[in-house]
């Protein structure tokens, strides 16, 4: 007990900010690029505004191609060009950029979901009007999609954590680190629990906070 | 004031299996400060072809010119110029939910580039017109259908179209809403000089509003004429259907046995014929009893269609001289048993 109590003073903050770190990059990237790409791929796909069947198929492959990965395996074959770019991935920033890489496609099928819920008639409406493309996205996809927007960044919020556990076991720090070394190899259940209770709260929090905005948009 | 006119247009759906013709080789003119309506059943076409005027539909074949001007093959920034100058009106309103009813006209503002300080005037202008200025920075789901509908003709209007198109715009109504949003639509037309194109498969709202009409059966147009005409002497077999579920003179099957022994007459008058004289007048005259079983006046814009369904017996030469007497005395006489 006094062993595990221990243990957390010392790691467990900076295991949480590992984790902060790494989750807040991923989804910030993972939400503003994810978006970029999920916009693209409704554009090109509607005729409306700019159907490319070829674009939006070459698009739509990638994005599949990277998803259809499991995490782990992602983040094995993201380890050669990870070290080029900053030389040690096995730091939280190494994790940042492999939970980031698997963030866009991830949030930008959310987005591209989120976009093509928006009502049919709505977009129609918008074109009769004589609206530019600009507009149409700024002033009728952005607010009418945005509830599942936020839904969807909670989601994907949830997902990397689960992801960073993963990032943790090659070493990239977090809480999932904290969890497996002390938790799994060192047989400190009460690490294990506490890290557990303490993923649940967060997890719970999230997602509270996460519905409470989306519901504020829904007007 | 402007007139729009098709010539030749179609529009062909291409599927896997087959080509679908939804528009077949439809002309017509619609002129300056008209009210023209399209009927027919749904699955006609008539929703296509209205959004090939704005070219919402790109039609596979045929022109679209607006005051002689084809707009046809507009593309970018010269085709949203033309949709600026047409409004559009919709079956189920489509408004930006999560927008106030400010920024839902404000988008048809921003969508022309008015200027940005003229524009809360424009818009406080635009809701007197509807009667809706205290609902500005209300949501649209807390309106009433007829409210959005308000909302939707304010937004179509910010822009001052000449040409209004209307998809159904009242189908989504009850009757009262519906007529509400009619004397908004004349009133726009009379004071504006707007044209209005009006789709729609109520015939409640085609008499009442519009000044001629086309009737549309399988992408095409199979009767146009002024509304009166058409409700008057419908040609051809889908107007004549559409018609009669109107005016909805059926006589229950039960009833037809207690019938079997005169003649079942059904008399029509519209114009200067009147009719009730002539029924004490006939059954004065000759020996013959006349029971009235159904009937019905319907004004068609200013003019009235009545419509008598009459149960007439008596000995065989006494009713036809009363038939002939009849027949001279209203529009049509049409013998239900024949």
């Amino acid at each position: 007990m006094e062993e595990t109590i221990e243990i957390l003073q010392q790691y467990l903050l900076s295991s949480l900010v590992d984790t902060f770190y790494m989750v807040s990059v991923a989804t910030v990237i993972g939400v503003l690029f994810g978006t970029i790409i999920g916009l693209g791929l409704f554009l090109t796909n509607h005729e409306y505004f700019y159907k490319q069947p070829l674009i939006n198929q070459i698009s739509g492959f990638i994005v599949n191609a990277i998803r259809s990965l499991p995490f782990l395996i992602l983040l094995v074959v993201l380890l050669v060009p990870i070290t080029w770019l900053i030389k040690d991935p096995y730091t939280p920033t190494g994790g940042a950029i492999a939970l980031s890489i698997a963030a866009i496609p991830f949030y930008a099928r959310i987005a591209e979901g989120a976009f093509s819920e928006v009502n049919a008639g709505v977009i129609e409406a918008a074109v009769a009007a004589g609206g530019n493309t600009a507009l149409i996205v700024k002033d009728v996809l952005i607010p009418e999609s945005l509830p599942a927007l936020i839904r969807g960044v909670v989601l994907t919020i949830i997902s990397l954590l689960g992801y960073s556990a993963m990032v943790g076991t090659i070493g990239a720090g977090g809480i999932g680190d904290l969890a497996i070394q002390f938790g799994y190899n060192r047989y400190e259940t009460g690490v294990l629990i506490a890290v557990i209770v303490i993923l649940v709260i967060i997890v719970q929090l999230i997602q509270w906070a996460g519905d409470r905005l989306a519901n504020h948009f829904v007007k | 004031m402007s007139t729009i006119e098709v010539k030749n247009l179609s529009v062909d759906f291409q599927t896997p299996k087959q080509t679908i013709s939804a528009v077949k080789n439809v002309s017509f003119k619609v002129e300056a400060g008209e009210i023209f309506g399209i009927v027919g059943l749904s699955g006609a076409g008539k929703s296509t072809l209205v959004r090939t005027l704005n070219l919402l539909q790109q039609p596979t074949e045929g022109q679209i010119l607006i005051d002689g001007k084809e707009i046809t093959g507009l593309k970018g920034a010269e085709l949203r110029k033309v949709r600026q100058k047409i409004g559009m009106i919709f079956q189920h309103f489509n408004l930006i939910e999560n927008r106030t009813i400010f920024q839902n006209i404000e988008f048809s503002l921003k969508a022309s580039g008015y200027p940005k300080e003229k524009r809360q005037e424009r818009i406080d202008e635009l809701l007197s017109l509807v009667d809706l200025r205290d609902k500005k920075d209300a949501y649209p789901n807390n309106l009433s259908g007829g409210q959005k509908q308000r909302v939707g003709i304010a937004r179509a209007l910010a822009n001052n179209p000449e040409i209004l198109l209307c998809d159904e715009a009242t189908s989504a109504l009850d009757v009262e809403t519906t007529e509400e949003i009619l004397k908004i639509l004349e009133k726009i037309n009379r004071e504006m000089g707007l044209t209005i194109i009006f789709i729609t498969h109520e015939l409640e709202v085609a008499k009442r509003l519009f000044h001629r009409m086309a009737v549309m059966e399988n992408g095409l147009i199979v009767e146009l004429g002024n509304t009166f005409d058409i409700f008057a002497n419908p040609q051809k077999e889908i107007t004549r259907k559409l018609v009669g579920r109107f005016f909805n003179l059926a006589i229950p099957e039960e009833m037809t046995p207690t019938l079997a022994n005169g003649k079942l007459l059904e008399l029509r008058y519209q114009g200067g014929h009147t009719l009730d004289p002539l029924i004490s007048e006939v059954s004065k005259t000759y020996d013959v009893f006349i029971s009235i079983i159904h009937g019905k006046i319907e004004y068609i814009r200013n003019d009235m269609i009545g419509i008598l369904l009459v149960y007439v017996t008596g000995s065989e030469s006494q009713l036809e001289q009363a038939v002939q007497k009849l027949e001279q005395n209203v529009y049509s006489l049409r013998d239900l048993r024949q």
